[in-house]
């Protein structure tokens, strides 16, 4: 049974990074632009990339 | 960028570099981006601009956000994007967008509970399955360590909303909820505290979790109507050019407009105040104020109001009226008045509670009544009285309205229909009568040319090339009309524009021209010079294509369709008569709004669908609202639905959807009841475990929200139908 002293603990901790990943995620806007961001993938990277670090 | 403000009044800029500080952020709105490729176009078009330092596109928003040297000005970037290919105008001040941090918090909620329920299930499920003494009793222990927290935080939508209604003596779908929740929280509670068996903060927190999950979808459904409005939104005069007493020009935003100032009104542009011309004259449209679809010659000395648009020459007109005080303010205070009455509309959800809480509330008290006379002693008989609140708590309720409309605003969402909220579903469910306004409505609002077969094929391209590098209303019409025809752009030398003529380029080594007629001709009208052959082509306000299928199909649907307009009775009678619709003309705004209070009175359930301002009020005191795309701003904010494109039968779409939804949503309702049928006696005879609960309660959701799901293929197959 102590393993359960070990396996909550660490359970809960988990679902915590989780949770505060997710806060983090909104709080930097990551869901401000689904759709751009499904639609930044098609585009074609450029010859100088600093364009798109600009970006 | 976020540069504290003292570094920019520093006055020892030894270290500072100065440029550091004349970077300033500028939004514009930009809706032509449609693809990847306009993302990578507009940022690397703005990009590559001496002196900007970033721009980064907002897709779903369709804004781009500009990071630039204050030496550029707006205009500047503006006139950059329309070089790109695209229409740009200042960002205002999102005035849908105040409910962003209402759907923030509600995805925060729903994490927290989605957290607590992983966990607590997971200390559950050892406790079903036989954990027991210590064992069960320190799970218990976590389990309260861990809900009382999250029910604290995760529930705080409801208990606000249900502590609001309670403090106006009403009751909605939060009350049943909230003492459902926190009357198993403290069960649980004392029971972990005495080492009973039965805890039900599981489900206390699946219940919050379930329901978050559709205040959730309900929120993002607003939210994404809404910016999609917010996107067709600012067309109308924001702003002026105002000239400064020593030549020069600035812009000065729509508030900061002050009587005697004098404003540059190009062509194309709309009035941001009311006035009066001081220099030049020309053509305006009134249709947005009044209704009327023919342009008005205007001169010198005469007085023009914000929101009529100038089409013809670039005018200077002296501000004498501005913000409050414009004839567009009489119209707000209207549509004030006019709004009032919505707010007292009942939605399905409050409605059902009001039956349903006080009958689930005597049943729970009526068997804590029963089992303590029988003997039970009080608390066993509480422990019943919980476990049928907890059984019979709205879970399935909660999701049966939600879940139906945001599968149906999406389906109408991807038809073209933006709908703002779930409300306005319900209300267009009941729409009996649809009240067309004409211009810009039944019609496109929109000069097109009348027969574009004058032009050969090499006049198309021509004409194109030279429509798109301008912006006045006429050239955009033709420009849109030949794209239409699948006309390829010409490519031009030296493309000119003198404001009040026209547009002068060379083709091939010829002289080409798309001017004004040199008379004054009967409508609106416009030259194309081709080596100095002219072709005239007329323009018109043609009808929406789909109009007389909209109407058919709405006629099939058993409502009765009629037009309002301001404009005159020849114009309006020509439509009403080649439609076959009873109209009324020459309208006022206050006329619509009592013309609709009749019809209200009456018993009837009208649909407004209008744009201009005049129409505001009738907009705002309908029983629900449509308004199209290139509505005025004031409009689009007044109507509970806004459609983009040219068809108009996102209008018979959106009553036909509406209907079906309502339909789903009552069975929903009867499901949720007959699952109470069978599951309360069980509650009220002591069977219920939390185990029990915990199943019944998914069920019964997963239930709901499959059946909502089925509006997704109901929505589609009425849009190939129609």
């Amino acid at each position: 049974m102590t393993i359960l002293g070990f396996l909550i603990p660490l359970a809960l901790i988990m679902g915590l990074v989780g949770l505060v990943g997710f806060f983090w995620a909104m709080k930097s806007g990551q869901f401000e632009d689904l759709d751009g961001a499904a639609n930044r993938i098609l585009i074609e990277e450029e010859e100088d990339s600093d364009q798109d670090a600009k970006g | 960028m976020n540069a504290p403000v003292t570094d920019l009044v520093a006055p020892s800029p030894d270290n500072a570099t100065p440029l550091e500080a004349d970077f300033v952020d500028s939004r514009f709105t930009v809706p032509g981006m449609r693809c990847a490729g306009c993302i990578a176009k507009v940022e690397r078009g703005l990009g590559a601009i001496a002196g900007v330092e970033a721009a980064r596109v907002n897709f779903s928003a369709k804004r781009v956000a500009v990071h630039h040297a204050s030496a550029i000005t707006d205009d500047d970037l503006i006139d950059a994007l329309r070089k790109l290919g695209f229409e740009a105008e200042r960002a205002a001040e999102n005035p849908l967008g105040r409910d962003d941090g209402e759907q923030r918090r509600l995805a925060r909620a729903l994490a927290v509970a989605g957290f607590g329920m992983m966990n607590i299930m997971l200390l559950s499920v050892s406790v079903w399955s036989g954990a027991d003494a210590i064992t069960r009793d320190m799970f218990h222990w976590i389990s309260a360590l861990i809900a009382v927290p999250v029910i604290a935080y995760a529930g705080r939508p409801f208990f606000a909303s249900a502590a609001m209604a309670l403090r106006y003596r009403r009751t909605n779908m939060d009350v049943p909820i909230s003492i459902g929740v926190l009357l198993a929280t403290g069960m649980s509670l004392y029971e972990t505290l005495t080492g009973g068996p039965h805890a039900y903060f599981d489900g206390a927190v699946m219940l919050l979790f379930f329901l978050l999950a559709g205040r959730v979808l309900d929120a993002m459904m607003r939210s994404r109507a809404r910016s999609g409005i917010a996107a067709l939104l600012g067309r109308m005069g924001k702003g002026a050019q105002v000239l400064n007493p020593d030549g020069s020009t600035r812009y000065v935003a729509a508030e900061g407009l002050a009587p005697n100032m004098v404003m540059l009104v190009a062509a194309g542009e709309s009035l941001a105040a009311d006035g009066v011309i001081v220099e030049g004259r020309t053509r305006i449209d009134s249709s947005m104020l009044t209704g009327e679809s023919e342009p008005r010659p205007v001169l010198e000395g005469e007085t023009i109001h914000a929101g009529m648009i100038n089409l013809g020459d670039p005018v200077r007109v002296k501000v004498t009226a501005a913000a409050q005080d414009t004839a567009i303010a009489d119209i707000a205070r209207l549509m004030d008045e006019a709004g009032q009455s919505r707010s007292r509309y009942v939605r399905i959800a409050d409605r059902a509670s009001r039956l349903y809480a006080p009958a689930v509330h005597s049943l729970a008290a009526l068997s804590f009544l029963g089992w303590w006379l029988a003997g039970a002693g009080v608390y066993k008989a509480l422990l019943i009285a919980v476990s049928v609140l907890i059984i019979t708590c709205p879970c399935a309720l909660g999701l049966a309205v939600p879940a139906a409309q945001v599968v149906a605003s999406g389906a109408l969402m991807r038809r073209g229909l933006l709908i703002k909220d779930g409300s306005a579903l319900e209300r267009l469910a009941e729409v009996d009568q649809v009240l067309f306004d004409k211009t810009g409505t039944l019609t496109l609002g929109e000069p097109r040319p009348v027969d574009l077969d004058v032009l050969d094929a090499q006049g198309r391209s021509v004409a194109l090339a030279l429509a798109q590098a301008s912006r006045h209303p006429l050239s955009r019409g033709l420009a849109k009309a030949l794209r239409a025809a699948g006309t390829e752009p010409a490519v031009l030398d030296g493309v000119s524009e003198e404001a009040g003529q026209g547009m002068q380029a060379r083709y091939q080594g010829r002289e080409v021209a798309l001017l004004r007629p040199e008379f004054e001709v009967g409508g609106l009208a416009v030259d194309l010079l081709i080596d100095g052959t002219r072709t005239r082509l007329a323009f018109s306000d043609p009808l929406r294509p789909d109009v007389r299928e909209t109407l058919a199909e709405l006629s099939g649907q058993g409502v009765t369709a009629a037009i309002v307009s301001g404009d005159r009775e020849a114009s309006v009678g020509a439509v009403a008569k080649d439609l076959g619709l009873f109209a009324t003309h020459s309208m006022k705004p206050a006329g619509k709004l009592a013309l609709l209070e009749r019809l209200k009175g009456a018993g009837h359930f009208p649909l407004m669908v209008g744009d201009g301002l005049n129409d505001g009020p009738a907009l705002a005191g309908a029983h629900v609202s449509i308004a199209p795309g290139g509505a005025s701003d004031v409009s689009q904010q007044a109507a509970d639905a806004v459609f983009v494109g040219e068809r108009l039968m996102p209008v018979a779409l959106a009553l036909r959807v509406a209907r079906r939804t309502m339909a789903i949503v009552r069975q929903n309702f009867a499901m949720a009841a007959i699952y109470n049928v069978f599951a309360v006696p069980l509650a009220i005879l002591g069977h219920v475990t939390p185990l029990v609960a915990a199943i019944a309660m998914s069920g019964s959701s997963l239930v709901v929200v499959g059946n909502s799901l089925r509006l997704a293929r109901a929505a589609g197959r009425a849009s190939e139908q129609a």
